[in-house]
């Protein structure tokens, strides 16, 4: 007998079109085979700069996304009580006809009435835009319960970001350190790198809570107790400080360490910089003695000291001001331990091997370069110790103050963008922060017309925050207010309980795209889901509209009035932009597109092209022509290419002017989606060599950064280490300024907003009782799930179809629970049941699920008791969106007193094995109707 | 033809490394989508959208706690566990009908769907766990070492390997002959003391598994701490910052440099 | 491993069966012709009838009956093949010999040369079945010396009973026969004792740590499973019956097993308690089977949390 005959070149596809993933924020290039016009499998594109040939577990189970039953197939109109899940199935003339008349009305009277806030949107280039052109200041993405603390810090710090803006120089590094990541943006490039560095015998430290994923593939696993990594990094800052191994030089080019320091106490300018009649902050030339401009090419400025100026005034230098700081003993490697729950000698041993990987393993490369006052340096220096951090940062109410100290870190030790360091990925560096300022205050929200600029940006003082005289907030999420006066990616996360209270004010329209913030992606559900249905006394709704489009039945879909049905990203047009959210490299700039491979088989419309649409049935100017025709008639595809934020610079930067041969600045190029598929749906262009380092301060770099419109000026961007822009928020809450805190307001803004990084603890933990609730509670991102977690997928749902509470063996030994008991775990919120299971790679005070299983049942239409909806849970229930009152009532967000960073991980918890052991989890909340599709 | 042919000399198989695998379950999903529309096709689940949703994997990644001597903490291992295309299959040998079969040519232990009668046997027989029965289909599946692809002449060059080695984001999946001593993975399996899975059962699995390699925390690092002498560490600090001037150019005598953190002038 | 009840009907019936037709090709090659052919039609029809009952139901369990017959193609190899070559060449031989012995078919001499190719084809047919189980290096506990001989006990010690119980129907009942199924069923007895102690004892000598190598770094426990809900490998293999109920199980079995020696014992006195024993021993064969699945742990259980196996 022989072997069968197999046939070893089936040829199962008859075409493969390129286009861009969705399945998380990554949007790595697939490649995606399609036979008869259905998909048959996706792998990842090999040219693509992102991943590179790779691709996640979610990226391969793409097709189950797109063929899910859980889609959306037509408009939906509410017919029964919000969240009863009666609706009408309409045209899509009706519905944008509703839609635009609902909006017009806010429009014509007061454009603030509309909250227009988008969760997982890849397209805020436009979105942004859009709100901007009705004249709302109420939009923001979902940064604000995200990670605004990582991009606010480092923006502030020295203009990047961890997150996707930067990342490790995984090719030159020798030491890694990541904090608080166990799946996030980057996901792939961060697999990639970390086996690269595991072959190399590059040393990994991951800090972390729990020991899963990247952490379990660490050299070392640092269980830090969650919500003290401040301390930890501050008493690594102190080893290194008092042993004088920083970089010295590199502080004194590079950042604002030799800068002077008004010491005024109690005075209108104490702790600004003393600056000269032109602006320029003055830094103590050790040569002539005097003050002299920072960035005059012939100063040989002091690091330390206290000076004289000769006006008088008394000056120190901003480093001398950080290191009296972390030299104190409260900063010892013994104080901090207990707390962080880190051995003293262990974050000494970790500094000392930062120190000898910086200044023993220094690199250099033979790239001669010019830097910012024409200083040519021969070599390009490299101190290859690199860090990433990330959610368990950021998640913290104190986690802007502990990024920066991240970031002082890594700038003490001279890192940022150097040879083995952290680096920038353009359009990155940027001033910091940078000039963007937001727009919304009185007056410049006005009917039928646009904002004078975006809704989000970043403040330098009380005089751009977004409040009347009284102090009142204009946002609807106090965003810009003095609950969060740096809350650049707004907070979604307040709007619902804001409108609900009309705290600052009621609402009329609220319209999200592609957020469930009636369950995941809401902190305190319950409530949520009550504001959502509550009615005035006349029998109206509080929030009198609600406009919702998604592409799947999500639990959000059972709570709008109107429901507008997205494609999936496989039916799509879309620019990964970088006037958006780039994916570029540190090596050079990047951008993508998605192109739609399949068409829709059922009467949905992309979200993009919808909002256009709705702008022009609005009149929005910019989506408008003088005769009333759409200005961009075909769609977001033309909009894409034809749109300009300045002259020549518009949402790609590849392939434009004629014949596709400009790149970053060029006239529209009608073929540039063409060029952009040719090219396998992305661009990437690769800068030289001179130009890929030291880019803050890269002289070539910085003009080129000026062309491509990524600044506005080839100015240096000098690293922030003493931020000023914090100090002027205290003076504030001094008295001093046009701008001023109300009273109960000031002790926080004089608490928090500390120029020099420094750490508190988060505020759950210090406003319940300690005995009370003795436990940590997070999640972590499930690397097969993270964003990508509908259920509706029937392969991950496979993989990961429930959780369980996870904590550490000995803890529940000392509770008396066993591996599989259900337990109830209380916060001083509410309570939920869960099934345990015993672990011991985790803080022994710290319990911890993944994020986002738990369902409500009948959502995404899958079966009532499925699992996720019997067994499932959220730690959310737990989490209130706001903290308990303070003296004089007031609730402040439960969130970073600097950003209005949603403070998820300060989540402080009691677990007990559940007296009731039955295998359900609670609450149950009732069945969610199931969405009927369309025929 | 479950009697055995003579070894072959090409033993296609996958070394996995045990030391950077994140447990993303990149593999679990590429294999499941590639399988469900190749030779394997398709790979079917039950109650997709219900409660206790199964189905057929071919690729499946288990999470060990490894408690190291010493340690206070278990370490996580990620552990992907697929068909090892065994030199001396008993799941071939057990196969009443023939459809279960090793390939002379290349070592690939493969099931014909078209006869085979679904009897589980060699699922019984094999002690990895690699063979999962299709209720739907009525046949037995398991991994094909994407037969389909890894000679498919319709795929690019770089794209003819198992759909988990080309998925997998951190490297930790490598495809090739471990027959010949010379190929890139032979090497990774001498170089990392590559290893069996239950080699006492005879066997002889092809693939092998790169052991984690050691930890340096706490108890395995070298004890290395920065100089703590005694003395104003500021004051050092304050010489530390002159000298780093005066490297550079001469500024003035030590006597006028200020280092007492106080006020000047 | 999961107890199929088709595989424990398919191997119990068989079992019984092949049994009862090894005893009647003895029976055959001593006695020669049947001394009714109703008796013998009647004691054919019931060893036949066990036997194709049992191959009938092995084929409910398949994926794909309609291409069982491939299964007799790889008897070199596999004895799972094997035992259907044997079970299909069996029926020649027993439907000849209970042609001639019913004296359907006059052929006096054929009686016993045809009466011991049957017995020993019905035996070589229960030795494959046992084979199948015995040589699977996966299960300890199927992998043992034991467990052919208890296959082939069993089989006799109930077709023995039945053979018993369908003579004292036609009133044939004799002594002899009460004894050879009174020595059947102590042996079974006395081999199914052996065989738990034997399974107790013999050494798990796979582990977790040998299972996933990672022994040379420390010891090994379970963390997260593939999958959340249980998939084929865990319901085929993981199917483990709890130690306190698989000792009452046994207990039970080994009360069957002596009722029908008492019930054997007490035929000698009325006839009729022949049947009862061919119950009682037939129940707990068929008790003793599913606990012989139950129990019998799989190696791959180690990747699923198994310490030892």
């Amino acid at each position: 007998m022989t072997e069968p005959a197999v046939n070893t070149s089936p040829k199962t596809w008859d075409e493969i079109k390129t286009t861009t993933c969705y399945m998380c924020a990554c949007r790595c290039g697939i490649k995606v085979y399609l036979k008869d016009g259905t998909v048959k499998y996706i792998d990842g594109n090999p040219d693509h700069p992102v991943n590179k040939g790779i691709i996640c577990g979610k990226g391969a189970a793409g097709i189950k996304q797109h063929y899910s039953p859980a889609r959306l197939s037509k408009p939906l109109l509410r017919v029964g009580e919000r969240g009863s899940g009666e609706f009408r199935e309409i045209e899509w003339e009706e519905a944008l006809r509703i839609a635009t008349l609902w909006l017009s009305e806010v429009r014509n009277t007061d454009p603030k009435k509309l909250a227009f806030f988008t969760g997982r949107d890849q397209s805020q280039g436009l979105t942004g835009w859009w709100a901007a052109q009705f004249g709302t200041p109420n939009y923001a993405a979902h940064g604000g319960f995200c990670s605004v603390n990582m991009a606010a810090a480092g923006l502030y710090t020295f203009g990047g970001s961890f997150w996707e803006f930067g990342e490790p120089d995984w090719k030159h590094t020798k030491y890694f350190m990541l904090f608080g990541v166990a799946e996030d943006h980057g996901s792939n490039p961060i697999k990639k790198a970390l086996g690269k560095l595991k072959a190399k015998g590059v040393k990994i430290v991951s800090i972390n809570p729990i020991r899963t994923g990247y952490s379990a593939i660490a050299d070392e696993w640092i269980g830090i107790r969650p919500g003290t990594d401040g301390l930890f990094v501050g008493a690594l800052i102190h080893e290194l400080i008092s042993a004088q191994k920083i970089d010295g030089e590199y502080l004194l080019r590079y950042t604002n360490s030799p800068w002077l320091v008004i010491e005024n106490p109690g005075g209108a300018d104490d702790g600004l910089f003393a600056r000269n009649a032109q602006g320029s902050a003055l830094v103590w030339d050790g040569h002539s003695g005097t003050p002299m401009p920072a960035l005059s090419p012939d100063a040989e400025p002091k690091l330390m000291g206290r000076f004289k100026l000769p006006d008088g005034r008394r000056v120190v230098t901003s480093f001398q001001l950080i290191a009296e700081r972390f030299l104190t003993p409260e900063w010892a490697p013994e104080a901090v331990s207990e707390r962080c729950g880190v051995p003293a000698g262990t974050i000494k041993r970790l500094a000392a091997e930062l120190a000898r990987t910086a200044f023993e393993e220094q690199i250099e490369l033979d790239i001669p370069w010019t830097d910012h006052l024409g200083r040519y340096h021969e070599k390009m220096l490299g101190r290859p110790v690199s860090m990433h951090a990330m959610r368990g940062i950021s998640a913290h109410a104190n986690g802007f103050q502990t990024c920066r100290t991240i970031h002082l870190l890594q700038i003490l030790l001279g890192t940022i963008d150097v040879p083995g360091g952290f680096r920038y990925k353009p359009p990155f560096p940027k001033p910091p922060p940078p000039g963007v300022k937001p727009a919304g205050k009185p007056g410049q929200v006005k009917p039928n017309t646009p904002l004078p600029g975006p809704p989000l940006g970043f403040v330098t003082s009380p005089d751009d925050l977004l409040i009347d005289a009284e102090g009142t907030p204009q946002r609807i999420d106090k965003a810009y207010s003095w609950d969060a006066p740096l809350a650049a990616h707004g907070m979604m996360h307040m709007v619902i309980t804001n409108a609900a209270k009309k705290d600052p004010y009621g609402i009329e329209v609220l319209f999200m795209y592609m957020a469930n913030m009636s369950w995941n992606s809401a902190m305190n559900v319950p409530d949520t889901i009550k504001y959502l249905t509550q009615k005035e006394p006349d029998g109206s709704y509080t929030i009198p509209k609600i406009i919702y489009s998604d592409a799947y039945a999500s639990e959000m879909v059972h709570y709008a009035d109107l429901v507008l049905p997205d494609t999936t990203y496989l039916e799509r047009w879309d620019c990964i932009s970088m006037l958006d959210r780039p994916i570029s490299e540190a090596d050079g700039p990047a951008d993508s597109i998605r192109q739609p491979v399949v068409e829709p088989d059922r009467d949905v419309r992309p979200f993009q092209t919808v909002l256009l649409d709705l702008g022009n049935r609005l009149g929005l100017p910019g989506m408008t022509r003088t005769d009333g025709s759409p200005r961009y008639p075909g769609g977001y595809a033309d909009y894409i290419v034809h749109h300009e934020r300045a002259p020549g610079i518009g949402p790609l930067a590849g392939f434009r002017g004629p014949n596709g041969k400009a790149q970053g600045r060029g006239a529209p190029n009608p073929e540039q989606l063409q060029h952009y598929i040719d090219n396998g749906c992305h661009w990437y262009y690769e800068l030289p060599d001179h130009m890929k380092y030291y880019r803050h301060v890269n002289w070539a770099y910085l003009d080129w950064a000026t062309f491509f419109g990524f600044m506005g000026k080839p100015e240096p961007v000098i690293h922030q280490l003493y931020c000023e822009p914090l100090q002027k928020f205290r003076l504030a809450a001094q008295g001093y300024g046009k701008v001023v805190p109300p009273a109960e307001h000031r002790r926080r803004i004089l608490d928090h907003f500390d120029p020099v990084p420094f750490w508190y603890p988060p505020f759950e933990g210090e406003m319940v009782r300690q005995r009370d609730y003795p436990m940590h509670a997070v999640t972590q991102r499930p690397m097969a799930m993270y964003h990508s977690w509908g259920s509706q997928n029937s392969w991950l749902r496979q993989l990961l179809g429930r959780n369980w509470l996870y904590m550490a063996r000995s803890m529940a030994a000392k509770l008396g629970i066993a591996d599989g008991d259900w337990v109830s775990v209380t916060s001083n919120h509410g309570k939920i049941k869960a099934q345990a299971r015993l672990m011991d790679g985790v803080n022994p005070e710290t319990v911890w699920t993944w994020n986002a299983i738990g369902k409500r049942s009948g959502a995404w239409n899958l079966e009532k008791g499925a699992d996720e909806a019997k067994k499932g849970f959220l730690l959310n229930h737990l989490i209130s969106e706001l903290l308990p009152e303070r003296e004089g009532g007031y609730r402040y967000s439960n969130s970073d007193p600097v950003t209005g960073q949603a403070a998820w991980y300060d989540l402080r918890v009691r677990v007990e094995k559940a007296t009731e052991q039955s295998a359900v989890s609670e609450p149950q909340f009732p069945a969610l109707k199931k969405i009927r599709r369309a025929k | 033809m479950t009697s055995l042919p003579p070894p072959s000399a090409k033993k296609l198989g996958l070394v996995i490394d045990l030391d950077t695998c994140v447990g993303c379950q990149a593999c679990a999903t590429s294999c499941k989508e590639w399988n469900a529309q190749g030779y394997s096709a398709p790979l079917n689940d039950s109650n997709p959208y219900g409660s206790e949703p199964t189905g057929v994997w071919l690729n499946r990644i288990h999470g060990f706690e490894v408690k190291e001597e010493g340690q206070a903490h278990s370490r996580i291992v990620n552990f992907p566990r697929s068909c090892l295309h065994c030199e001396e299959p008993a799941c071939v040998t057990v196969c009443p009908t023939g459809a279960s079969y090793k390939r002379a040519e290349d070592g690939i232990v493969l099931v014909n769907p078209e006869t085979c009668i679904g009897c589980k046997l060699c699922s019984w027989a094999c002690p990895y766990g690699a063979r999962e029965y299709d209720q739907s289909d009525g046949v037995m599946k398991k991994c094909t070492l994407c037969v389909d692809r890894i000679y498919n002449e319709n795929l690019d060059v770089e794209d003819r390997q198992p759909a988990c080695v080309k998925a997998c984001p951190t490297g930790a999946r490598h495809f090739g002959d471990l027959g010949d001593a010379s190929s890139n993975v032979s090497k990774l399996v001498a170089e990392r003391g590559g290893y069996d899975l239950l080699p006492e059962m005879g066997y002889k699995p092809v693939n092998k598994y790169l052991p984690p390699r050691p930890r340096r925390d706490a108890h395995t690092a070298k004890a290395e701490a920065l100089p703590k002498p005694d003395g104003s560490a500021f004051d050092r600090l304050f010489v530390w910052a002159d000298k780093l001037l005066s490297s550079k150019r001469v500024v003035g005598r030590v006597s006028d440099i200020d280092n007492s953190g106080k006020l000047e002038g | 491993m999961h107890p199929a009840y088709s595989v424990i009907l398919f191997t119990t019936a068989s079992g019984a069966g092949y049994g009862l037709l090894a005893l009647l090709g003895l029976v055959g090659f001593n006695h020669g012709q049947a001394s009714s052919v109703a008796f013998a039609l009647v004691c054919m029809f019931i060893a036949l009838g066990l036997i194709t009952i049992g191959l009938l139901s092995s084929t409910f369990h398949l994926g794909h009956p309609e291409r069982a017959w491939r299964a007799l193609s790889q008897w070199r190899s596999s004895w799972l093949s094997r035992e259907g070559v044997a079970a299909v060449i069996t029926y020649v031989p027993a439907l000849a010999f209970g042609l001639v012995w019913s004296g359907l078919i006059d052929a006096p001499r054929l009686i016993a040369p045809l009466g011991v190719v049957t017995a020993v084809m019905a035996m070589v047919t229960v030795f494959t079945t046992g084979m199948i189980y015995a040589s699977l290096k996966t299960i300890r506990a199927w992998n043992q010396m034991l467990t052919v001989p208890v296959y082939l006990v069993l089989g006799l010690a109930t077709g023995s009973a039945l053979l018993a119980g369908i003579a004292s129907l036609f009133e044939r009942f004799q002594v002899f026969q009460a004894v050879l199924t009174i020595a059947l069923l102590l042996a079974a007895l006395i081999l199914k004792f052996a065989y738990w102690r034997m399974i107790d004892e013999a050494p798990r000598d796979h582990t977790m740590e040998s299972a996933t190598g990672l022994g040379s770094i420390g010891t090994v426990g379970q963390w997260e499973v593939p999958h959340t809900s249980e998939n084929y490998v865990q319901k085929e293999m993981g199917y483990a019956v709890a130690r306190k109920h698989a000792k009452t199980l046994r207990r039970f079995v080994l009360v069957l097993l002596a009722l029908a020696l008492l019930a054997m014992l007490a035929s000698l006195a009325l006839s009729y308690f022949a049947i009862l024993a061919a119950a009682l021993a037939l129940a707990a064969a068929v008790v003793e089977r599913w606990l012989f699945f139950a129990e019998a742990q799989h190696v791959v259980t180690l990747f699923y949390g198994a310490k030892s196996a």
